[in-house]
């Protein structure tokens, strides 16, 4: 699928909903549309089946140019945030409805149903009806109607959003696990950066109605394109300073923390930048050590614990408060209490710069 | 129980009295062997019997059946019509006007409701030639523009809280948009459909104004039948017809609102 240069607006003088969208998505791919409330995920999506109609820009499936096509005759196939089950039809004919539209014979239009049922695991409840179903059932059969036609693209609306955390990690996995059975290309709209990355194989982040940065989920995390991107995928410490030279290699900034060293391309003195660093790349030190560079000397102020790690909060000399996480691995590593002073580092490969 | 709620129950409990007890004599009385209102004499079928045979009532009967069922059916179509509008089509010239129209005739006075009618059918008579004379056709139009006002309410309601996505769902699941209103939206609005119907079909059978207004010499309704004969003094023979009138009101007046209900 291919989207060019995709505006919307739904007032004559707002903001673009869609602003001048551009993306590829490759056959068989699972894609992921990240982006905060209100960015234009939904829009998009309803572009793409057909439920408006962009102002400018061109929309292609496998080459054919999608304008003016109605939404009943585009090979593509939504799955609702609300899920959108007819109420007053039970789950198979739910699943069958799609089949039953292009008059396919009776039997095989059943057969289907049945396979698909089977897929999501819904076999049993076929005869119910969408109010006798629980959330997690309901999302099954809503990824099953979808399913039906063998679209092209499935559109997937936060499709695990309204389940509950449990129910959400295990349907994660399982719809990665049909995605690979099935061979179809779904594209998958989420505010949740976690099920974006653990999911996609390659993700899109959104702002505004613009695409951001586009990439696999490890490329984009590690070396986001801006602050905004950094910021939404993942914590991040941000210390705001100006490049003051190279020296052995290094980007040298003069930042708030003190003298950071980055391993980056050169950029010319004087260049306001933002030094981007991980809380999990943040060594934690009890005793100064002045052989590395990047130490940044701070006190705990808080410690949340989350079983497998525990993230803290560090005041930093210049007042700073910074993240960190501390591994509760192997009981090795030092424990730090609130209050406790320590020093914080960093290799100079680990931080990005982030110039917008 | 304190003083004030045993007041407030006496007011609900003198309240109910007040308004059912005639309805409820009206009844007691349908079953009276003797021919007087005032004394009872025992219990009796024999004004039932009486009832049907009374051909002026029988010929009533049809006429007001006849009437409820065209003035319901078309109330029903129009009124669906204007609601859709409504809801569907949230900016066009004219909307809040036409919404108000649509409205107008449940505050109408009945009698400027009939009067106006009246006039309408007589002006037309003279303009045009139709209709004939006034029976069955123009207290069934007249009942029409009452009945779609309430059909148009109810139909409203059930479309505004309709869930469109469902419709979106269908359309993208490859059902052209008649096909989509056939099978996904009709079937989800039709309890409000079966209850707009019943209701106007109702407002039919008991108009009494209205209907005077615009009826013949020959389509005379039953409601003008128990009233001109009341004049003449209540006979228990308009008492059974009275009762068996409420039992077949109350059942769709019932039936409409378990419609509206479930679900
Ligand atoms: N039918 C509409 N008319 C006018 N404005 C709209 C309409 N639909 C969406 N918008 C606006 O377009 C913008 C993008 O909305 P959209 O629904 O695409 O957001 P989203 O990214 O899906 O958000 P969420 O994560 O909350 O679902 C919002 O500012 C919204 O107010
Ligand atoms: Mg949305």
């Amino acid at each position: 699928m291919q989207i060019e240069r995709l505006t919307k607006r739904f007032e004559p003088d707002a903001q673009p909903a869609v602003n001048n969208v551009s993306l590829a998505i490759d056959r068989q791919e699972f894609f992921a549309l990240l982006g905060p409330s209100g960015c234009g995920k939904t829009t998009l999506l309803r572009l793409i089946a057909g439920f408006e109609t962009a102002d400018t820009g061109v929309i292609a499936i496998d080459g054919a140019d999608m304008a003016g096509v109605p939404p009943y005759r585009r090979p593509v196939n939504i799955m609702f945030q609300n899920y959108a089950l007819f109420p007053h039809m039970n789950v198979a004919r739910n699943v069958g409805f799609g089949l039953r539209q292009e008059r396919k014979p009776r039997g095989a239009v059943d057969a289907r149903v049945v396979a698909l049922l089977e897929l999501v695991k819904m076999r049993a409840l076929a005869a119910r009806r969408p109010g006798q179903l629980s959330g997690g059932e309901r999302q099954r059969v809503a990824l099953a109607r979808a399913l039906a036609k063998e679209p092209k693209l499935l559109l997937l609306d936060e499709p695990l959003t309204a389940l509950d955390r449990k129910l959400r990690e295990e349907m994660r996995f399982e719809l990665k696990h049909i995605h690979q059975r099935v061979g179809i290309t779904f594209l998958m709209v989420t505010h949740d950066q976690e099920e974006a990355m653990s999911m996609a194989s390659r993700l899109a982040v959104m702002n505004e109605g613009r695409i951001e940065q586009e990439g696999s989920p490890e490329h984009v995390y590690e070396n986001p394109a801006n602050r905004f991107v950094a910021g939404f995928l993942g914590a991040v410490n941000l210390f705001e300073g100006k490049v003051a030279g190279a020296e052995a290699g290094l980007l040298i900034v003069d930042s708030e923390a003190g003298r950071l060293a980055v391993a980056h391309s050169p950029l010319a003195a004087g260049t306001a930048v933002a030094v981007a660093i991980r809380p999990e790349k943040l060594r934690f030190m009890t005793a100064r050590d002045t052989t590395t560079p990047n130490v940044l000397p701070g006190i705990v102020r808080t410690i949340a614990y989350r079983g497998e790690a525990s993230t803290c909060q560090i005041e930093l000399a210049s007042g700073q408060l910074v993240r960190g996480t501390m591994s509760n691995g192997d009981g090795k590593a030092p424990v730090f209490l609130p209050g406790a002073a320590l020093s914080l580092s960093f290799t100079p490969d680990a931080a990005r710069l982030l110039q917008s | 129980m304190n003083r004030l709620s045993l007041f407030l129950v006496a007011s609900l409990i003198f309240g109910f009295v007040f308004l059912y007890a005639p309805i409820a004599s009206v009844v007691v009385y349908s079953f009276n062997a003797s021919r007087l209102v005032t004394v009872w004499a025992g219990f009796s079928l024999q004004w039932y019997g009486a009832l049907f045979e009374n051909e002026a009532i029988g010929r009533a009967a049809r006429v007001s059946l006849q009437v409820a069922l065209i003035a319901a059916t078309g109330a029903l179509g129009l009124g669906t019509l204007a609601a859709y509008g409504l809801v569907r089509y949230r900016r066009f010239a004219g909307r809040t006007l036409l919404a108000a129209m649509t409205t107008a005739p449940l505050v109408m006075p009945e009698i400027i409701s009939g009067l106006s009618l009246l006039l309408l059918f007589v002006a037309l008579e003279q303009a045009t030639g139709w209709p004939q004379g006034r029976g069955i056709a123009t207290i069934a139009i007249a009942h029409i523009t009452l009945g779609i006002a309430f059909v148009a309410v109810i139909v409203e309601a059930r479309l505004s809280a309709f869930d469109r996505s469902l419709e979106e769902a269908a359309l993208d699941l490859g059902a052209g948009p008649v096909r989509v209103f056939l099978t996904i939206t009709l079937p989800l609005i039709a309890p409000a459909l079966a209850a707009g119907w019943l209701l106007a079909f109702t407002l039919s059978l008991d108009d009494l104004v209205i209907a005077s207004f615009t009826a013949g010499p020959a389509s005379t309704t039953l409601p003008m039948v128990i009233f001109s004969s009341v004049r003449l003094g209540v006979s228990p023979q308009i008492n059974a017809l009275a009762t068996l009138i409420l039992i077949v009101i109350t059942v769709l007046v019932a039936g409409a609102n378990r419609l509206l209900r479930v679900r």
